[in-house]
């Protein structure tokens, strides 16, 4: 194994920079955009005047625009993100707690998607042209058209209402408790992002199955099952993983619909309240949290394709 | 023979398509799309009931002959909701289509042909746009602004331009060194008349495709903001908010949500099979 081909691991951090700075820039932008007194509008109409005195210091307000830009990197980097209005706790501490329900959440719905769609899509694959093939054309194409939201309420409708198996909504105590809530809303999604899988997939399958490498192995003799699992399906994922990371900013906007349906305690959940009791500096947080993560998503993706595919040099 | 043949030709104008001409894709989703948009157009005449009356006589009744689709918990007539609703989504995605595409064909075509500095900035800010997830960064725009339908338009132009820049980029990248292009600069042309009269109506045809897939995307967002409640407010007749407001109900009324999420299924794979369809015609690979 040669390790020069992980070279870009050291090296692409760096060119992530600008980007990163953009978010940043964008996220210090969106909250100064909010006509009124900036400490004011972070602080809410209850403050006290102590605590708006803290805010201008800390924060620079009183100083030039492109200064104040300089004390929100400062801060940032010491991970002073501000307290919430509502919570009345720090944000970055505020996020820490609500982070786990949402990985699992998007962790759960990766992972249910792709058992749902490794196995539709090599049923397609295998029969192309056939009743089932259309079928599961069918699914992913209607599939894209179904509101998550919606969806997700259905399934309440038929799961929890009528047949009693999974919680309403929530997240529960114990471990246990809480997988139990999370196997609907990671369904949920996990649908929806299965049906834009399964197509990936498909395409690809029905390509590798029909390679040189496959007929050659047909030729020597070796079973169909092991031409699957040995050539087809290795192959086949690769592009089916980087289709999840270019798709992970959908994902995570999906998530942050499905914990509002679902009452889950997570960071969406925590956005979307923070846009309704206008406590701007979680919802910078919570936006700038996600935005680094689709980054370092997609950086991620890069290095499991480097380590599955010898061939791709990055 | 031959006038059979003229006949048959007199009574079939040429313009006319016949069966099999054109993909079926692209029949099923102007069928589908079409008979919304009618919908949306005649619903004061085609909705039974007002949408937003109130009639707590006949509150929370099931789907009945006088009520298709049911009531709701002030009596509102659930068909007549979601006919009048047709208008609202309808508009969402087709405004939420047009300004990121006006914009970002715009940008787009600039960066690519311009290249250099320009092209270097227009593509650092698209990527830094891309960063964001697209809902997340939607709803922070919407929180800043406040909650509502002109919100979510504005937020739709400054996150959606991105997707159309990078497309139409590409295609200008393609096309600025085709020879048409250097026989119209030849003849002195200026750079505008090149690039908008020239390179765009060849370049367009990929971005016009992906519009039409857009439209669901952006219905489903729009569904999904409205549901939050950070998009159209009640009472106003809105697939989103009608699923929202039904979602207290699941337990004795699943008709209030089930029928406008119906409307948005097939509202979305209208414009699926459209954008199919167009794609197959023109030859486009998505």
């Amino acid at each position: 194994m040669s390790l020069h081909r992980y070279r870009f691991v050291l090296t692409r951090p760096l060119q992530l920079v600008p980007v990163l700075f953009g978010i940043s820039i964008i996220t210090f932008v969106l909250v100064r955009l909010i006509p009124g007194d900036p400490a004011r509008v972070l602080l809410g109409t209850k403050a006290t005047p102590e605590a708006i005195e803290r805010i201008r210091a800390q924060f620079g307000l009183d100083e030039p625009i492109l200064l104040q830009y300089l004390y929100f990197l400062k801060n940032l980097g010491a991970g002073e993100l501000g307290n919430s209005i509502l919570y009345k706790i720090p944000v970055l501490r505020l996020v820490g707690e609500r982070i786990e329900p949402t990985l699992l959440l998007v962790g759960g719905s990766v992972l249910l998607a792709l058992a749902l769609a490794i196995p539709l899509a090599a049923l397609a694959a295998g029969n192309r042209g056939r009743p089932a093939d259309h079928a599961i054309r069918l699914f992913s194409t209607a599939g894209l058209g179904f509101p998550p939201f919606w969806l997700a309420i259905m399934l309440i409708i038929l799961f929890s209402v009528k047949l009693d198996l999974f919680p309403v909504a929530g997240y529960g105590d114990d471990w246990a408790e809480r997988l139990h809530h999370l196997v609907l809303p990671c369904f949920t999604v996990a649908l929806a992002l299965s049906a834009v899988i399964t197509r990936n997939l498909r395409a690809s399958m029905i390509a590798e199955l029909a390679s040189d490498h496959a007929t050659a192995a047909r030729a020597r003799g070796v079973s169909e099952r092991r031409i699957f699992w040995r050539h087809v399906l290795p192959n086949a994922v690769i592009p089916a993983i980087n289709l999840l990371a270019v798709n992970i900013g959908w994902l995570i906007g999906g998530t942050v619909v499905i914990e509002s349906v679902f009452s889950i305690p997570g960071l969406g959940q925590l956005l979307v309240r923070g846009i309704f009791t206008r406590d701007y500096m979680v919802v910078q947080s919570v936006a700038m949290v996600f935005a680094c993560a689709t980054v370092l998503v997609n950086f991620l993706a890069d290095i499991c394709t480097v380590a599955i595919d010898p061939r791709v040099q990055l | 023979m031959s006038l059979v043949r003229g006949s048959a030709a007199a009574a079939r104008p040429a313009w006319l398509p016949h069966f099999g001409q054109y993909p079926a894709p692209l029949y099923l989703g102007i069928g589908i799309v079409g008979a919304i948009f009618l919908l949306a157009v005649f619903a004061p005449l085609v909705a039974p009931f007002d949408p937003i009356a109130q009639n707590l006589d006949v509150k929370l009744q099931g789907p009945s002959f006088a009520y298709p689709f049911g009531t709701d918990n002030f009596g509102r007539d659930i068909l007549s909701r979601v006919i009048w609703g047709a208008r609202v989504d309808l508009q969402i995605g087709l405004i939420g289509v047009v300004f990121p595409f006006l914009i970002g064909t715009s940008i787009g075509a600039v960066a690519g042909y311009a290249g250099g500095v320009v092209d270097a900035i227009a593509m650092r800010v698209v990527d830094v746009v891309l960063a964001f997830p697209f809902l997340v960064l939607m709803l922070a725009i919407i929180a800043i602004l406040q909650p509502g339908l002109g919100s979510f338009y504005i937020a739709m132009a400054l996150v959606g331009w991105v997707s159309y820049a990078r497309l139409i980029r590409a295609q200008v990248l393609v096309l600025i060194s085709a020879d048409y292009v250097l026989a119209a600069r030849s003849l002195g042309y200026s750079h505008g008349r090149v690039l908008f009269r020239h390179i765009l109506p060849n370049a367009i045809t990929g971005s016009i495709v992906f519009s039409m897939s857009d439209v669901v995307l952006v219905v489903l967002n729009g569904a999904a903001i409205s549901y939050l409640g950070l998009g159209v407010q009640p009472p106003t007749a809105e697939w989103g908010i009608m699923i929202a407001e039904g979602q207290n109900f699941i337990t004795t009324a699943w008709w209030i949500t089930a029928f406008p999420g119906f409307a948005i299924v097939v509202m979305a794979l209208g414009f699926s099979l459209l954008a199919d369809g167009l794609g197959e015609l023109l030859g486009v690979r998505e």
